[in-house]
């Protein structure tokens, strides 16, 4: 009986679901979302513009809410950390919606993040956090990268000399040491492995290439380095290449996973692991974190989350595919 | 009788050989044939910067805007071919654009008469600039399979010997030539030394100042294309970096005054040779980046701090001053 009278109602459902269709439904949660966003501007303060992170951010982020009628308004600091926090200073009295930043270190922008919430702009941090923790951050685990990293050339080293070499970037940034703190993470685990040279670079690929060529004449045994990113380890992997160990030498590093300065640098041998935190999804992620916390309505500050990127090891095998093109973004 | 008397060149001389003999007897590795090469090939860049610096401050100038004549048309290079342009235009155009930059330099300089620390400083700024945004899509060009060969000036020997070091050679010989076996190179070190005197007697001060800073954006150009080769791309980046000090400091150390009229390539040689013994022997030693900092300033303070004791300040340069 139940059943019958279950099967009856099924069938008026049926009925009457098409038939609304046909008159439309309205969908209440869109219009505000479209309010929620139109005209609002999100300020975005990167360490700098012109390579390829933070251009692939801007663009991703441009093609995904310029059509919502968000407006950016950029400030380009060129690597000058003052710049940037005056930059930051004077965004906070322009009252952005949104402030998206990209901190040279943990400290200098910290204060200044906690005043721009106080006053009501939802800040969110990309790939270099600061000390203060805000609405949002959007970025690589760099712990993890340094773990991972290291997990390969250890794993690369099996059977042979044990003997690594670290390239670190510069000594002030945040992603380095995280970076370094990873590795020394999994070093601890592997007391065998010894390091025979730790030294920063600056993230100038020419002072890495003079570092490795010294280190690689004084072991020629190296079975594997370890670089904090790829834009600086091309300077790492010429030295190598030079001195006739590709292949021999595992070289580790890490990036955006930009076409040119990873995946052609993974199928020529220069580089065998390069971890990247494609920068086409962290600028979705930035994206929908603006689009969530301007429809939210919630108080700047109030609520606190992270989004840390899926790692993509890019390695022979998926050097075709792995990578994006700045110029398809900015399409 | 003639009091003996060091010149800087002497006493940084004595620094590298003492640093050198240290490093030899007590550094496992550092004296073998394989570390001597990497250790000039690391300065070799370097090397070349400071013989492009020495020309103009023997001239009695300076040009704070070497690191951009390094980058950009280098840059230039790169991101031509890039974008499909074939590479002997790329190289005519970044030439060009040296050529231009250093005239540009010189003719501030000569004739409108600006105190070249302060025309370089800005032209530098300007050039840099240009190349952000309007040359470069991303800061750090990268090498294109249409460059292909060309890597052959930064990687690779010959006879045995690493490319950057010949290149490196080369121009030691062509900035030897020039200063010391041409009319314009003599014209150079009188302007140096005395400009009111050089054109009193005569000599076309303005067009040889031009001149040097043609030669000088050229050479760093040169450089620069040895150092993209080298590392298969041309960080451009390396603009903000701290490498003209490096270059001035190759320079001043190697016994180059900065109140021009003296000096030559033997004391590029010497300074470069220093910088790179200390690099490399640091570099061995595993030291960190802060203590590296540290030996640095206190070597260098030591060989300002002994020449200012060995040879005082005359009355010429309390007039004048240094730069």
């Amino acid at each position: 009986m139940i059943g019958r009278v279950m099967i009856a109602a099924l069938g008026m459902a049926a009925m009457t679901v098409p038939a609304l269709a046909q008159q439309g439904l309205d969908e209440p949660f869109q219009k505000p979302f479209k309010e929620a966003l139109a005209g609002k501007v999100v300020a975005y303060v990167p360490v700098a513009m012109n390579f390829d992170l933070t251009e692939g951010w801007y663009a991703g982020m441009k093609k995904e809410l310029e059509p919502y009628g968000v407006k950016f308004e950029i400030r380009d600091p060129n690597w000058n950390t003052n710049a940037g926090a005056q930059a930051v200073t004077s965004l906070i009295s322009e009252k952005p919606a949104v402030m998206v930043i990209h901190n040279p270190d943990v400290q200098t922008y910290a204060k200044l993040l906690q005043r721009a919430e106080n006053e009501g702009i939802y800040v969110i941090q990309i790939n270099m956090g600061s000390a203060y923790r805000s609405s949002a951050f959007v970025g690589a685990n760099w712990i993890e990268i340094g773990e991972r990293d290291t997990e390969a050339v250890v794993k690369a080293c099996q059977g042979k000399s044990n003997k690594i070499a670290i390239v670190q970037g510069a000594l002030s940034a945040a992603a380095s040491a995280y970076t370094l703190k990873g590795v020394e993470n999994v070093l601890a685990k592997h007391p065998d492995i010894k390091v025979v040279s730790s030294q920063a670079a600056d993230w100038d690929a020419a002072k890495a290439k003079a570092i490795t060529q010294t280190v690689l004449k004084q072991n020629p045994d190296l079975c594997g380095i370890v670089g904090f990113w790829d834009g600086m380890d091309i300077g790492t992997a010429a030295a190598v290449k030079e001195a006739g160990l590709t292949g021999k030498v595992f070289v580790a590093t890490s990036g955006g996973g930009e076409r040119k300065g990873a995946c052609e640098l993974v199928k020529s041998g220069a580089f065998d692991l390069n971890m990247s935190y494609d920068v086409p999804t962290q600028a979705a992620d930035l994206s929908a974190m603006i689009k969530w916390l301007l429809s939210s309505g919630a108080k700047a500050g109030s609520v606190k989350g992270s989004a840390y990127t899926t790692l993509i090891p890019i390695s022979k095998e998926n050097a075709d595919t792995a990578c994006w093109n700045l110029s398809d973004l900015k399409k | 009788m003639k009091r003996f008397r060091f010149s800087q060149q002497e006493v940084v001389f004595a620094v590298f050989a003492v640093l050198f003999l240290t490093f030899s007897i007590f550094l496992r590795g550092f004296l073998t044939p394989e570390n001597m090469l990497t250790l000039l090939q690391n300065v070799a860049v370097l090397g070349i910067l400071g013989l492009a610096m020495a020309i103009v401050v023997i001239g009695r100038g300076i040009d704070i805007s070497l690191i951009a004549a390094l980058a950009v048309p280098p840059g230039l290079v790169l991101q031509m071919v890039q974008n499909g342009h074939s590479l002997p235009t790329s190289l005519i155009a970044a030439l060009l654009l040296a050529i231009a930059f250093g005239l540009v330099n010189g003719w501030l300089i000569a004739y409108a008469e600006v105190p070249s620390l302060f025309a370089t400083l800005a032209t530098g700024l300007l050039l840099a600039g240009l190349g952000q945004t309007a040359l470069f899509q991303l800061d750090v060009v990268q090498w294109s399979p249409g460059m292909d060969g060309f890597e052959r000036l930064g990687q690779g020997v010959i006879l045995g010997i690493p490319t950057p070091i010949i290149m490196f050679a080369i121009a030691c010989v062509i900035v030897a030539f020039l200063l010391r076996r041409t009319r314009w190179g003599a014209y150079i070190y009188a302007i140096g030394d005395n400009p009111y005197a050089a054109r009193a007697t005569g000599i076309p001060s303005r067009p040889i100042v031009v001149l040097q800073y043609v030669v000088t954006a050229l050479i760093g150009c040169f450089a620069g294309l040895v150092m993209a080769a080298s590392v298969n791309s041309m960080p451009t980046r390396v603009f903000n970096s701290t490498l003209i000090y490096d270059v001035i400091l190759v320079v001043v150390l190697g016994g180059i005054g900065l109140s021009g009229g003296r000096g030559g390539v033997l004391n590029v040689i010497i300074g470069t040779l220093l910088i790179g013994t200390m690099l490399n022997g640091m570099t061995i030693l595993d030291i960190s980046y802060a203590g590296q900092n540290l030996i640095k300033g206190v070597v260098l303070l030591l060989a300002v701090i002994t020449d200012s004791f060995l040879n005082p300040r005359n009355e010429e340069t309390a007039q004048q001053g240094d730069i």
